[in-house]
C-alpha cells in the first residue's frame, strides 16, 4: 500500500468523491473524502496529504479556491488539483495563481489522472529524498558530531557555530588527518548556507591550468579539448560554501586570481569575457605555516589576510589523546556495521596501546588504523594482539633523533628547547628540566644561551 | 459456505458468462454460483454522457449480495463511468465483497473494428481477474503483463496476460490459504 501518500477529495457530489476515493484506492492509495471546503481543512490539519483533488464549484460554504488556499495554509507542501464541470481559461489561470499545481476537467480520461498522480507522486518521493538526504548531511555534519571532550576542540566548535552564518572567509590550519574538511561541512552545514552547495576543491591535486579551470569554469575553445562552457567550482557554490583545501600550494597567478574573486566576489571563466559574480564562502584550509610562507615570499601577503579573517586551528590527535577512545568507540561502531562484521567494542589493553600511539596521520590514521583491526579481527573484541603491528611506545613524531654531537651540544639544545616551551621562564623551564634555578642561569652563562 | 456470485446485468454476449466462470474457478477456491439475471439499475443512465454511472451498479449489487456470499460480481455489456473519469472497464471494492466489469469497451466493434470473439474472452477474463483481486486486496502491479497492472485504455488490457505475476497470485494464494478461502 503507498499509505505514505494520503490522497484526499472534496467534492459536494458524494456520488464523485466516493467513485473517485474508490478508483484511486484500487492503485494502492490511503484516500479520505471531504463532502465541503471546512471538512476538508480540518482533515488537511490531521493528515498530511500529498495530493488534494478539490471541486471548484462548490454551493454554500468555501468555494474551491477558497479551500485550496486554506489547505494551502496548513498544509504548505499538498499539491493540489482543480476539478471543474467546465473548462473556462479564467478559472483555470485563477486556480492557478492560487497556487493549484493542476487544473483538470471531468470527465477526464483515465490515462490522464493516471499520468498526473504519478507524476505529481514521483516530484513528491524526490522532494522528500532530497529532504531526507539533506537533513542526514546536516546531521552527518552537525557540530555535535564531531567526538570530542578536548577543551581545546570544544572551543574550536563554540567558535564555528559562532561564524556558521557569517559569510568572513575562514581559514583552517591544522596537520592532515585532523579533520580540516569536516569542520568546514560543520560551519556550513550548521549555518544560513546549510541548503546550498558545500564544494570541496584539493588545490594541491591539480595542475595550475587544470586548477583555474576547474575552480573559474572554462569557455568554449578555451583550450583544446573544451567543446562546450563548463562552469568552475565558484559557480557551482553559488549561495553556499566553497573549500579550498590546501590553498598553500597554488601558484602566484592563482593567488592573484583568488585575491580578485575575495575581493570582488566577480571573475572570469578561463577564456570568456564577460564576469561573472557569485555569492560564496570562502573556507581555506592548509597543513602549511602561510605566515612562514609569506614571510618566505612564497604566499601573497594581501591573500593571507584576506583569507586570515577567522582563524581555526585544530590540534593534532597526540594533543588530544583524551578523545582517542571516544573516537576508536566510534569508528569500531561505525566501521563493523558498514563492512557487517559483528564487533562490539575495544578492549582496555588494546585502548592503551591506540593511546600511547602518536598518530602522525592523526584522526583519518586511527580510522584506518581501526578498519584494519576489524577487518582482521577473529574474536568479537578488538585486543592488543589486533593492534600488534602498529608501532607501539611513546615516541613522538617531535622527538629528538639523537644526533651524533658532544654531550654538551645535547644539554645545550635540551636547555633552548625548554626555554621556548615555555616562552622564557627560567623558573619553569628549568622544573622542565629538573634543575634548579641558578643552576640553569650557570648553563645559559656557559653556553652563551641568551633569553 | 462462502461462494463467489456471478450476476449478469442487462443483456451480455453469448458464453461471457462461461468464460467468466472457467477463469474465476482457476484461479478461486470458491464455490462459484450464478444468480438471475438483473435489469440495468434505474436512475443509472446519465443522458448527457450517454453512459451509465457505475455506482449505481455496485450499490444494487451490495443490497442484493446473499448473505453467504463472500464476493459478488456483476458483469454487464454497457458503457459505465463515474463522474470523474470518461469510462471504466470496471469498478471494485477495494477489499469489499463488490465488483463490477462492463464488456462494452473489450468489443473490437467498440473502436470500429471486426469483432472477435476470441479477444473478448481474453479482454474479458483479464478484467474480472483485475477487478476481483481489487476486492481480495490486491492494488494495481507494476509489472505490465499482470492481470492486476492498470489499463487505462484497450492497448493496455491487450499487454496483459490472462493471469496474475508471480507476486501478485503468490499473495492471493497467501491469502486463501490464511483466512481459508475469504
Amino acid at each position: 500500500m503507498k499509505k505514505n501518500w494520503p490522497i484526499l477529495v472534496v467534492d459536494d457530489e458524494d456520488v464523485m468523491c466516493e467513485s473517485m476515493a474508490a478508483w484511486l484506492r484500487e492503485d494502492g492509495y490511503r484516500v479520505d473524502t471531504a463532502s465541503n471546503g471546512q471538512k476538508a481543512v480540518e482533515l488537511a490539519r490531521a493528515a498530511d496529504y500529498a495530493i488534494c483533488f478539490v471541486d471548484l464549484k462548490m454551493p454554500g460554504g468555501m468555494d474551491g479556491i477558497e479551500t485550496m488556499m486554506e489547505i494551502h495554509r496548513v498544509r504548505p507542501e499538498a499539491s493540489i488539483i482543480i476539478i471543474t464541470a467546465y473548462a473556462t481559461v479564467d478559472t483555470a489561470i485563477q486556480a492557478m495563481k492560487e497556487g493549484a499545481q493542476e487544473y483538470i476537467v471531468k470527465p477526464c480520461n483515465p490515462q490522464e489522472i493516471s499520468m498526473l498522480v504519478s507524476r505529481i507522486l514521483k516530484l513528491k518521493k524526490l522532494q522528500s529524498e532530497n529532504a531526507i538526504l539533506r537533513k542526514k548531511l546536516t546531521r552527518q555534519y552537525r557540530h555535535h558530531d564531531i567526538i570530542t571532550k578536548n577543551p581545546r576542540m570544544e572551543e574550536i566548535l563554540a567558535l564555528t557555530q559562532d561564524i556558521a552564518s557569517l559569510r568572513s572567509t575562514a581559514l583552517i590550519r591544522g596537520e592532515s588527518g585532523t579533520g580540516k574538511e569536516l569542520v568546514a561541512r560543520a560551519i556550513h552545514f550548521s549555518g544560513s548556507r546549510a541548503e546550498k552547495p558545500f564544494v570541496a576543491v584539493s588545490c594541491a591535486a591539480l595542475t595550475e591550468t587544470l586548477l583555474e579551470s576547474e575552480l573559474f569554469g572554462y569557455e568554449k575553445g578555451s583550450f583544446t579539448g573544451a567543446n562546450g562552457q563548463a562552469k568552475g567550482k565558484f559557480e557551482l557554490a553559488d549561495g553556499g560554501t566553497i573549500f579550498l583545501d590546501e590553498i598553500g600550494d597554488i601558484s602566484a597567478k592563482l593567488q592573484a586570481d583568488l585575491l580578485r574573486v575575495l575581493q570582488e566576489r566577480r571573475f572570469y571563466r578561463v577564456g570568456g569575457n564577460e564576469e561573472v559574480e557569485v555569492d560564496v564562502r570562502v573556507i581555506a584550509a592548509t597543513n602549511k605555516n602561510l605566515a612562514e610562507e609569506v614571510q618566505q615570499g612564497r604566499f601573497r601577503e594581501d591573500l593571507y589576510y584576506r583569507l586570515n579573517v577567522i582563524e581555526i586551528k585544530l590540534p593534532p590527535l597526540r594533543e588530544r589523546r583524551e578523545d582517542i577512545p571516544l573516537l576508536a568507540e566510534h569508528f569500531v561502531q561505525r566501521i563493523s556495521s558498514e563492512l557487517g562484521k559483528d564487533v562490539g567494542g575495544i578492549s582496555g589493553e588494546a585502548l592503551k596501546v591506540l593511546i600511547a600511539h602518536d598518530w602522525p596521520g592523526n584522526v583519518r590514521e586511527l580510522e584506518n588504523v581501526i578498519e584494519r583491526a576489524i577487518v582482521t579481527c577473529r574474536n568479537g573484541m578488538l585486543d592488543e594482539a589486533d593492534f600488534s603491528w602498529l608501532q607501539r611506545g611513546p615516541i613522538r613524531s617531535d622527538a629528538w633523533e639523537i644526533p651524533d654531537v658532544p654531550l654538551g651540544e645535547l644539554e645545550r639544545r635540551a636547555i633552548v628547547a625548554a626555554l621556548e616551551r615555555k616562552h622564557g621562564n627560567v623558573k619553569e623551564a628549568s622544573t622542565a628540566l629538573g634543575i634548579d634555578r641558578s643552576t640553569l642561569y650557570d648553563k645559559l652563562k656557559r653556553y652563551e644561551i641568551s633569553h | 459456505m462462502s461462494e463467489l456470485c456471478l450476476v449478469p446485468i442487462g443483456g451480455l454476449p453469448k458464453n461471457a458468462l462461461q468464460w467468466i466462470e472457467a477463469a474465476a474457478a482457476e484461479w478461486f477456491p470458491l464455490p462459484i454460483r450464478r444468480l438471475p439475471p438483473l435489469s440495468i439499475p434505474e436512475g443509472a443512465f446519465d443522458s448527457t454522457r450517454r453512459q451509465y454511472q457505475s455506482v449505481e451498479f455496485m450499490k444494487m449489487l451490495a443490497k442484493l449480495a446473499p448473505e453467504n456470499s463472500s464476493r459478488i460480481l456483476g458483469v454487464t455489456d454497457v458503457d459505465l463511468s463515474i463522474p470523474m473519469l470518461s469510462f471504466l472497464f470496471g469498478q471494485a471494492q477495494f477489499e469489499g465483497p463488490v465488483a463490477v466489469v462492463s464488456l462494452c469497451r473489450l468489443h473490437q466493434e467498440f473502436y470500429g473494428l471486426p469483432e472477435q470473439e476470441n479477444l473478448l474472452r481474453e479482454r474479458t477474463v483479464k478484467e474480472v481477474l483485475h477487478e476481483l483481486g481489487h476486492t481480495f486486496g490486491l492494488v494495481h502491479c507494476s509489472e505490465a503483463s499482470c492481470a492486476m497492472s492498470l489499463a487505462t485504455h484497450i492497448e493496455l488490457v491487450d499487454a496483459k496476460a490472462e493471469q496474475y505475476c508471480a507476486r501478485c497470485g503468490l499473495q492471493l494464494v497467501q491469502r486463501f490459504s490464511r483466512e481459508g478461502g475469504v
